[in-house]
């Protein structure tokens, strides 16, 4: 990953930082719900936003009847994520953020992206609960990293969280961090399982304290996943810890984003909440697999000001 | 580089300008705005100009109503009247229920027109003012469906003028319109001159909706068409929302004619921040607070009180979030501070801040260019402000705050409740404790923890102190719109001339004469029983023209004193109610004791049945102690996941004028509601007979009663009521006496905006537990408290 910035490096845990920070969370829905209603990104403008969306995208597949064909599908949507016809009128040349898969699909994936430039990206450690002996999840990420991911997608122990055993999180995650080497580490803090606003606040505080490249909010496969509100904390999370360390770390909000309305919302908040730098690739993906339809159907009818339909779009 | 690649890379939001197309057709065929009188369009009256803020375009003219124009208004109300008053609830639920309709079918059109002469931003009008306007017609068709069942005994007060504001005009229209008409109440409502279009627009939607001509009816105009509307004699009510000053005007104007007031007025509303806030919450707090509809809120909260070790973080991050505020084009979907309405107010806010700047504050701004035209004032807050700035006391009515910061949850209280008004309050805590006790401490007439500018047509919303009085909204804000069905006209008090002459007698006092010891009852203060501070002392005569004794002759520093005590006495409304209950019971009780002697007195003071007066004095007496614990507030179903409840709480110090008659049972009948509701009380007893109340002192002070909760000074009524109703510690007023006196006590009250209660001269039936009920309701003022909720 390209970044002007150093990576973050974690400090010591300091529990100081988050302890005593408890977010109210009618005010925080109430913030999230009239940050959409304050913003309206129309015509160019919109069409922008949205192909700065897909470059944005950590295109996703993660089934469990993933094959190399199918992984080797979504790679070519990602070289090209919408019609060369449509990116012709727009002007631009877009290609997605990363590709995300299983560890055992990032072989395929990093044959079909080579010369893309395109990061592949691999969910790791016992994905998607991470209720698996330490060592082997340790073991799954070095794998992933020997096979050619170029980021890593953690999962946290969620017990550590809801039982408050933040030295127990913090040693978990800064091993993991250390077993990524050069290789982005995405904490995926499971949002939906952690369920209140204060939990996912200590939470982030703590990932970002061991190191971690980027907090993620979710699996995709919680009861719950990206929500505006959640991220809203996990935004004022990474701001605070921006203030306390000088350090710089990415948000990836992921599962249930499926609309271009929603990837509008979710940059709303980003620019709000942590300004223009945060809507950067480095700083910033959605973590989503079928949000690109709904935006290349809205790209069409921005260039051709007809309503498009998804069959006249390639598959993912 | 193609365009949208360009913006890729500076991910502006653009131009997002809501249409106006429909609004400027509807512009162009209304090229005057006139009034709506008895369902007629009449454009009579000067002319001036309607100015969009934003843009400094004129919109279209207006006409200005002076005497003939008002005049037919309020004939044409009280046409209406009859008729619209006898029809059933249902009928006139039918006709509001389609005016929320109408209003909600045209929501856009209504936004824009209100953006559009206001100069607030599309969000607020589009997101908050309409749909609230439609709320507040669609519960109070609910109120007029329920009008017999929940009000029983009550009918519509008769024609209301109504004055309302230039900040949110549609909704104020709302706010006013809709209860006074789901009661039965015909109107005259004059909208602010600088924002009339929406009234306007509404009057033609009363049209489409088939509302009976002269039920409502509008004149158009500024202050002097306002004082028109107040001062006619064919209003019964007056209901204005504004400034203080013009309240206090207003008060003075109407003083004695007997109409209705409710006031809505200023505020300086505190918001107060502990260290235990979610910060980031309350940073979008004062985002919602003192930035919202450009700071031009009468409850905005505009005294930002942060606790000390939090201070500096809070500041600095205030002052960053308020870098991503968007000032500009309020039809513009994207914008957070629109126009101020208007150049002159824009002048007086620049003046202000000049003001602060100039005492030494220092003022932070938002950065970036303000459009070169319309009215734009940058949103910002002061730090270095101090309770004695100018800009801390005084209301700017613009988008920036003062700061403060306190150490302790008592020092943010006494803060907090440094300043004249009362309006509203804002409280950041986690700890809910704290929150509710520091809720429950501030003066205001609503208050919300962890939340700001909130509103509901179900929650009552007025203030305390020079904020006004009255409430709007809820079951509270019907009663304003609202009287007791009363029977005949109540008959004229005859006053006795009262000569307090403290010269000595010329004849000889019959009880010396016989053996007995003289009574000489001095004034009961602070829980003892004192001399007239000019150590005079008058004789009471009996209805047969004997000395009964003699009392003191109370004088203004005699009230100063009670007042001084009763304001001490601040522990009496603290209490639980059951022991304010089991003290008052304890009263009575020893009241019934002396039942003999009383009833003597009584006959020997007003040849009266004595007997009669005794019993009905002491049923009275446990039937207020009994009340002590049962007034209860209420919890309303307002929003989802909101708590939202209705607190009575005490006036404080009270002061009561006795009438002349009925010396014991009157005065049980209105200092008792008063105390069991935790008021500390200062009593004028009959100045007919009061040695009635001197003894009445006696029982007070063996019950337990503690000191300065009951004051009770003897002398000339008028007198003492004068000063007590110009007396700023006294939170409310009951005068029973003449209608001279009751004008005088309403002007006077005027300085602090006191809640005041006269009679008019008209004699009360003392034994009706009707009025009784009226009488513990007056005894308290509703705290209205939002506590969203959410784990």
């Amino acid at each position: 990953m390209q970044t002007d910035f150093p990576r973050n490096s974690g400090v010591p845990l300091d529990p100081s930082w988050f302890d005593r920070v408890s977010v109210n969370t009618p005010a925080a829905d109430r913030r999230a719900a009239t940050l959409t209603t304050r913003r309206s990104v129309k015509k160019d403008h919109q069409a922008a936003w949205l192909c700065k969306a897909i470059t944005l995208t950590d295109l996703t597949t993660l089934a469990g009847d993933d094959t190399p064909a199918r992984v080797q599908r979504l790679c070519a949507k990602a070289r090209q994520p919408i019609r060369a016809d449509i990116a012709e009128a727009l002007g631009v040349d877009l290609t997605v953020g990363a590709v995300c898969v299983y560890p055992t699909m990032v072989p395929h994936a990093v044959r079909a992206l080579s010369g893309s430039g395109i990061p592949v990206a691999s969910v790791a450690t016992g994905f998607p609960a991470g209720l698996m002996p330490l060592p082997l999840r340790l073991a799954e990420i070095r794998w992933a990293v020997d096979q050619g991911a170029d980021e890593i997608d953690i999962v946290i122990t969620r017990e550590h969280a809801l039982l408050g055993n933040w030295s127990a999180l913090y040693d978990e995650i800064a091993a993991m961090r250390e077993a990524c080497g050069a290789a982005h580490m995405k904490a995926i803090l499971a949002t939906g399982e952690l369920k209140t606003l204060t939990n996912v606040y200590a939470a982030s505080m703590v990932a970002m304290q061991a190191g971690a490249d980027f907090i993620k909010t979710s699996t995709g496969k919680e009861d719950v996943n990206a929500t505006l509100p959640v991220s809203l904390v996990m935004c004022r999370a990474i701001r605070d810890y921006r203030a306390a360390s000088g350090q710089i770390v990415g948000f990836k909000p992921a599962g249930g984003i499926r609309s271009a309305k929603d990837a509008m919302n979710w940059l709303v908040l980003m620019k709000e909440e942590l300004g223009l730098r945060w809507m950067q690739p480095d700083l910033f993906r959605f973590g989503a697999s079928s949000m690109l339809a709904d935006i290349e159907r809205q790209l069409e009818h921005h260039v051709t000001g007809r309503y498009s339909a998804a069959n006249r779009h390639p598959l993912a | 580089m193609s365009k949208v690649r360009t913006l890729m890379e500076t991910m502006d939001y653009g131009p997002a300008p809501e249409s106006n197309a429909d609004v400027l057709t509807w512009l162009a065929r209304t090229p005057a705005v006139g009034h709506w009188i008895g369902g007629a369009h009449v454009a009579e009256g000067p002319l001036s100009d309607v100015v969009n803020p934003a843009t400094g375009a004129v919109l279209t003219q207006l006409h200005t109503a002076g005497e003939s124009q008002v005049d037919a208004a309020v004939q044409a109300a009280r046409a209406a009247f009859p008729a619209w008053s006898a029809r059933p609830g249902h009928e006139r639920a039918r006709y509001l229920y389609a005016i929320a309709r109408a209003v909600q079918k045209r929501e856009r059109f209504l936004s824009v027109l209100e953006t559009m002469d206001n100069g607030k931003t599309i969000r607020e009008t589009r997101d908050i003012d309409i749909p609230l306007v439609a709320r507040h017609f669609y519960h109070h068709a609910g109120w007029a469906e329920l009008i017999d069942s929940e009000f029983p005994g009550h009918g519509p007060v008769g024609v209301c003028g109504q004055i309302i504001p230039w900040n949110f005009p549609l909704l104020m229209l709302a706010w006013k319109v809709a209860p006074a008409l789901a009661a039965g109440n015909t109107v005259v409502l004059k909208p602010a001159d600088l924002t009339p279009l929406t009234a306007h627009a509404l009057a033609e939607i009363c049209v489409e909706i088939g509302l009976p001509p002269g039920v409502l009816n509008i004149v158009q105009g500024g202050g002097p068409t306002g004082a028109l509307v107040a001062g006619h004699p064919g209003v019964d009510k007056v209901a204005f929302t504004g400034s203080t000053e013009v309240g206090r005007v207003i008060r003075r104007q109407i003083a004695g004619t007997g109409k209705k007031l409710s006031l809505e007025l200023g505020g300086k509303s505190p918001f107060i921040v502990f260290e235990d806030a979610d910060l980031e919450a309350a940073i979008e707090g004062v985002v919602d607070a003192i930035w919202f509809n450009q700071g031009e809120v009468c409850c905005a909260g505009s005294r930002i009180l942060v606790q000390e070790g939090i201070a500096p973080r809070f500041f600095a991050r205030l002052a960053e979030r308020m870098e991503s505020l968007r000032v500009g084009d309020p039809l513009d979907k994207c914008t957070d501070v629109g126009a101020v309405v208007s150049a002159r107010q824009l002048q007086r806010i620049n003046d202000l801040l000049a003001q602060g700047q100039a005492e030494g504050a220092t003022l932070h701004r938002a950065p970036g260019q303000l459009p070169a035209n319309g009215c734009f004032s940058a949103p910002g807050f002061f730090t270095g402000t101090t309770p004695a700035s100018t800009v801390s006391q005084v209301e700017i009515f613009g988008p920036v705050a003062v700061t403060m910061t306190f150490r302790h949850p008592d020092e943010a209280v006494q803060l907090a409740n440094d300043t004249r008004y009362g309006l509203a309050a804002s409280v950041w805590s986690e700890n809910i404790s704290k929150a509710i006790d520091v809720a429950a401490r501030v003066k205001a007439g609503v208050v919300w923890i962890n939340a700001t500018n909130i509103f509901d047509a179900g929650a009552a919303f007025g203030g305390m102190r020079e904020s006004g009085f009255g409430r709007e909204g809820g079951r509270e804000g019907m009663r304003e719109y609202l009287t007791r069905r009363s029977g005949p006209k109540p008959h004229t008090r005859k006053l006795t001339a009262v000569n307090f002459d403290p010269a000595p007698l010329t004849e000889t006092v019959a009880q010396a004469a016989s053996g007995g010891v003289d009574i000489t009852a001095r004034h009961w203060i602070g829980g003892k029983w004192t001399r007239a501070d000019s150590g005079q002392s008058a004789s009471v005569r009996g209805a047969n023209g004997a000395v009964l004794g003699q009392v003191a002759i109370g004088s203004r520093k005699d009230i100063r004193n009670a007042v001084e005590a009763a304001a001490k006495a601040g522990g009496w409304g603290g209490v639980t109610a059951h022991n304010r209950a089991q003290v008052l019971y304890f009263l009575a009780e020893n009241l019934d004791q002396r039942r003999g002697e009383f009833a003597d007195l009584i006959t020997a003071s007003t040849g009266g049945d004595g007997t009669a007066e005794v019993d009905q004095a002491i049923r009275r007496a446990f039937w207020a102690a009994a009340q002590a614990d049962k007034v209860d507030g209420t919890v309303r179903a307002t929003k989802s996941a909101h708590v939202t409840l209705h607190i009575n709480e005490p006036w404080g110090v009270m002061g009561v004028i006795c009438p002349d008659e009925s010396p014991l049972l009157a005065l049980i009948a209105l200092v008792m509601p008063a105390l069991a509701m935790g008021n500390r009380v200062v009593c004028v007893p009959s100045q007919v007979h009061p040695l009635v109340a001197a003894r009445f002192a006696q029982v007070a002070a063996v019950s337990d009663l503690p000191a300065g909760a009951l004051n009770i000074v003897t002398g000339p009524s008028d007198m003492l009521a004068k000063t007590l109703a110009e007396h700023d510690e006294v939170a409310a007023l009951w005068y029973c006496g003449s209608a001279e006196g009751s004008a005088m006590v309403e002007r006077a009250a005027a300085d602090n905006l006191k809640a005041t209660r006269v009679d008019h001269g008209h004699l009360r039936d003392w034994a009706d537990l009707a009025d009784a009920a009226a009488d513990l309701r007056a005894a308290v003022q509703v705290k209205t408290l939002w506590l969203p909720y959410g784990a």
